[in-house]
């Protein structure tokens, strides 16, 4: 973050990500250590209910950090944190965004409080979140 | 189904090495090109890596779901919150400690939300992070 000093309502944080491939979340498998097989083994998926195997929540929360971390020196995040409102599908193009909520005195440091989205194409919220920074 | 009785209930610490190496795996997957994270030594870490930190050096994977006797195959992944106290870089290594924090039965006993907090500490004693998930448990419906 620059040392200008946001405003409630401007938004910060506004990334792209290319479309959610099987590669990718096999990659992601391997590069978070979470192998959990419900979401790169299409047999297990279905035996569990599911259409198809579908995202990692920490996949698409790890694309919201980094929409944070272009806008905001990791350094300067003190909180974040994310609610799963839906299955993210193959397929999906997200969008994150970040909104100023609040500026807060907090820690003996200025702060603010960002609202955060990650949506797929048809604007359906898959993350809701929230995150602390340092001014 | 889980119950109260699993409150406070904790599991195995792991101690994870943030390795330069594991870092760029994760860093490339998610084409992550940002440089403040390949700046050597002193680099920190994305901020959503120590979930991924401690899954990868777990000595027994999903050890939480195994001690509670709940299937793999029904649980998703309900909340995420990290808590960061002190910077996280390259070549330390953290230690964590998880912890039932609280189970909660919804919709009349057809999902039970669990969380986990998990305090990090490093190799030098310094309580870096807190993370905490909450685990939604798909309960098998009464027959």
């Amino acid at each position: 973050m620059s040392s200008s000093v946001p405003s409630v309502g401007d938004i910060i944080v506004h990334k792209e990500f290319p479309p959610i491939t099987r590669h990718r979340l096999a990659l992601y498998c391997g590069a978070s250590g979470d192998h959990n097989p419900i979401h790169v083994d299409i047999d297990f998926a279905k035996a569990a209910g599911f259409p198809d195997v579908f995202a990692h929540g920490m996949l698409v929360m790890g694309y919201l950090g980094q929409a944070l971390t272009d806008a905001v020196a990791p350094s300067r995040i003190r909180s974040f944190s994310t609610r799963f409102a839906a299955i993210t599908q193959l397929g999906a193009k997200l969008t994150c965004e970040g909104t100023v909520t609040e500026l807060i005195e907090q820690g003996g440091e200025r702060r603010a409080k960002l609202a955060l989205t990650t949506k797929d194409q048809n604007g359906e919220i898959k993350l809701a979140g929230e995150a602390i920074i340092a001014l | 189904m889980v119950d109260q009785s699993a409150v406070g209930r904790a599991f195995t610490p792991v101690t994870a090495r943030v390795e330069p190496g594991r870092l760029r795996f994760f860093l490339d997957t998610l084409g992550e090109t940002n440089p403040v994270y390949r700046d050597g030594s002193a680099a920190p870490v994305p901020p959503t890596y120590l979930f991924c930190l401690e899954m990868m050096d777990a000595t027994v994977p999903f050890e939480f779901l195994t001690a509670l006797g709940i299937d793999l195959a029904r649980v998703l992944h309900g909340e995420q919150r990290f808590d960061y106290h002190a910077p996280v870089v390259i070549g330390d290594t953290l230690t964590f400690h998880p912890r039932v924090a609280s189970v909660t039965d919804k919709k009349g006993g057809a999902m039970t939300l669990i969380v986990v907090d998990t305090p990090v500490t490093n190799q030098n004693g310094v309580h870096v992070a807190d993370v905490s998930r909450t685990i939604v448990v798909r309960n098998a419906r009464p027959s």
